[in-house]
């Protein structure tokens, strides 16, 4: 057992290196008797940009919940680097969807992302300048260090998804699980967002992206999960993502799927 | 005047306990949006009390405590459980909850009422005028039983929420961030709920099982619109609390004569006073009052007239040296004050600082006629009304980044030129 005041060490070198980032063995996930993930078998390898998507329902935010252990599956495995979630809690950071807080909350957005340190500050402890400095960094680094003091009500859509995803990189994580970064935010935004999740692929962590829109799947993403209840396919972008596992994902959805379409037939011809 | 006696220092002692301890909790709960949740707890209680008074058959404190938090957590629980299994909103299943529980309690006190002294009415409207008469002996003084109680609620609360105050908050910013950290969101929730019980079992001597919810609500309530942090929001909440605890007594004592009647229940009065600062904080709070917002709204509109005065005189002294049309004497009269403008003897010109102010204006204006045209693809005619709004309120980094952006065009849609000096013009 670990003691909630323990130490947590900080994420290891790669010297801890497993074949996969994620082990997701035969899980199912139900609401009320409805099964929102069914079977679910995955490897999410390490290093990777990963997209996971599939139509509204299909249990995409279910299988990021299922897998930090924040909605209850009925039955599976799950393994982060090889080991039990509990034990590997501190390589994880996480960006919930936007619309899922109160941002009338009377907070700054620093106040924010030094909610990012809580579980490296630890029980009982209270947030230092050193905490503080750092959070700022993080500020820096999507290009909000001025709004720092701010109540997050007075930022835009996208700044405050710059914000969430400063108090994830504060966390300085190995693994993120991000859920629909990219949802409603401007192009600027988009862009810095995307940016940085390049720069932590490039640095080795491994990032898993809810997302939404089919177009940029191929331009931003080097692995994808198509997932639809089930999972329809997953592995590198080049090799899943076409025609045929997009008609199996989204069904009869002909719109996005000729968006997709378009998108494939657009980037064979490049 | 009434006197001011020993008791009376008492009453209002216990009652500055009562309501800090109570607006401590509030706060969280408010941010939370859990207020609803502090009435169904203050009421539910009365059931764990009444069965704590038919098993011991005393009215000793520490039974009376274990059944209010045993009950404050069945609330909470019944509540999440009832909303998931019945599939209603939290709010319905609350109203479930805490009015059955609220009445088995009142039907068990009447039985209890048999067997101890336990007065129903005063469960619901506290007694805080009677509290001085009940003491005990402490380190040689005789001290109110009720003052000792809600002294211990308030260090207790003070304790839990100076230790875990990081916790509580990220729980109660965005619970699944505090679950995927380890925090156990579910866990905070509910030891805030056994707070919550246990104040409203130390309050209901004090302020009753109806008030104590005025004292958790609205000191935090209005303290929410004095600040936009949650330290600070704490701090004006127990300055509130306190406030309306001195005020609610003397309300009570000194009140009710003006009217001709006799003295009224502190608690009551507490309640009103906490109304009032309230109200006072909606009005004149310094950024979310409504005075603060009319004297913006105010100040923004007599900014934007001025301006637009400004930038008149300026399209006006492009097309002809001078002129006397054009703003009206009111906004010239307030240029002029300002040192914008002069009277002269061929009419109204800027002065330098004015003309530097307009340059600016104009500049603004025609850039972004020009980039909502290019960029935008907006219709000429249509990009004059937009830009009419946007000249106020574009910061000078904005406005470089459109210059820059736009490759620094020399004229707008309309083939004016776009000014980038202030030398009169041309």
């Amino acid at each position: 057992m670990t003691w909630p005041w323990s130490i947590h060490t900080p994420p290891a070198g790669p010297e801890h290196a497993a074949s996969a980032a994620v082990s997701i063995h035969d899980m199912t996930v139900a609401y009320h008797r409805k099964p929102v993930l069914w079977d679910v078998d995955l490897d999410i390898p390490e290093g990777r940009l990963v997209a996971v998507i599939g139509p509204n329902g299909a249990g995409k935010s279910t299988l990021i919940k299922a897998v930090l252990g924040l909605v209850k599956a009925v039955s599976g495995d799950v393994r982060i680097f090889g080991e039990p979630l509990e034990r590997r809690r501190a390589w994880i950071g996480y960006v919930p969807q936007r619309e899922s807080v109160d941002w009338d909350f009377p907070v700054s957005a620093l106040d924010v992302v030094a909610m990012g340190l809580y579980r490296e500050i630890g029980w009982f402890r209270r947030v230092r300048a050193p905490h503080r400095a750092r959070s700022l960094d993080a500020l820096t680094r999507v290009g909000m260090e001025s709004f720092a003091d701010r109540q997050i009500s007075q930022l835009s859509g996208g700044q405050q998804q710059r914000v969430f995803l400063a108090r994830a990189l504060v966390q300085d994580a190995r693994l993120y699980f991000m859920d629909e970064p990219l949802a409603g935010v401007d192009a600027a935004t988009e862009q810095v967002i995307i940016r940085l999740l390049r720069e932590l692929r490039d640095a080795g962590r491994t990032v898993v992206v809810v997302h939404h829109d089919l177009q940029t799947v191929q331009e931003y993403f080097d692995h994808v999960i198509m997932l639809n209840t089930r999972v329809v396919a997953a592995g590198p972008t080049a090799e899943v993502f076409h025609r045929d596992n997009l008609h199996k994902t989204y069904g009869g959805r002909l719109t996005l799927l000729e968006q997709a379409a378009q998108a494939v037939a657009d980037t064979a011809g490049r | 005047m009434s006197a001011w006696t020993l008791i009376d220092a008492w009453i209002v002692a216990t009652a500055i306990l009562t309501a800090l301890s109570c607006a401590l909790l509030g706060n969280f709960l408010l941010v939370r949006r859990l207020s609803m949740m502090g009435d169904a707890i203050t009421h539910a209680v009365l059931p764990g009390l009444a069965i704590a008074f038919l098993v011991t058959g005393s009215r000793d404190t520490a039974p009376m405590l274990i059944g209010a938090a045993v009950a404050g957590v069945l609330t909470a629980v019944l509540t999440q459980f009832i909303s998931h299994a019945g599939r209603v909103e939290e709010s319905a299943s609350m109203g479930v909850v805490f009015t059955t529980l609220f009445a088995l309690g009142l039907v068990l006190m009447v039985r209890a009422a048999d067997k101890v002294d336990l007065d129903a009415s005063c469960v619901l409207y506290g007694a805080l005028e009677l509290t001085p008469l009940d003491t005990v002996r402490l380190g040689g003084f005789d001290v109110p039983r009720a003052f000792v109680i809600n002294a211990a609620a308030l260090a207790l609360n003070a304790c839990v929420i100076g230790l875990l105050y990081k916790e509580f908050l990220v729980g109660a910013f965005d619970p699944m961030l505090s679950a995927a950290q380890g925090f156990r969101p579910q866990l905070m929730h509910q030891a805030l709920m056994v707070l919550t019980a246990v104040t409203a079992v130390a309050s209901f001597e004090t302020v009753g099982s109806i008030l104590v919810v005025a004292m958790l609500i609205v000191p935090a309530a209005a303290a929410r619109l004095m600040t936009q942090r949650m330290p600070s929001m704490i701090a004006w909440s127990l300055l509130i609390a306190a406030a309306s605890s001195v005020l609610g007594h003397l309300g009570a004592i000194e009140a009710p004569g003006w009217f001709g009647f006799r003295e009224t229940s502190t608690a009551g009065m507490m309640a009103v006073a906490a109304g009032g600062w309230f109200g006072v904080a909606l009005l004149f709070a310094p950024e979310q009052g409504l005075l603060a917002q009319a004297l913006r709204r105010v100040g923004l509109r007599f900014r934007i007239g001025l301006e637009d005065a400004l930038a008149s005189l300026y399209r006006h002294e492009e097309a002809r040296p001078a002129f006397r049309a054009g703003p009206s004497d009111f906004w010239l009269r307030r240029l002029w004050r300002r040192g914008l403008a002069e009277p002269g003897s061929k009419g109204w010109t800027l002065t330098a600082r004015g003309r530097a102010r307009a340059v600016e204006l104009v500049r603004t204006h025609r850039l972004w006629e020009r980039y909502l045209v290019d960029a935008a693809n907006v219709r000429p005619d249509q990009a004059h009304h937009a830009s009419e709004r946007l000249e106020h309120i574009t910061s000078s980094d904005l406005l470089d980044g459109l210059d820059t952006a736009l490759d620094r065009p020399a004229r707008d849609p309309h083939g004016r030129v776009i000014p980038r000096d202030s030398r009169p013009a041309p």
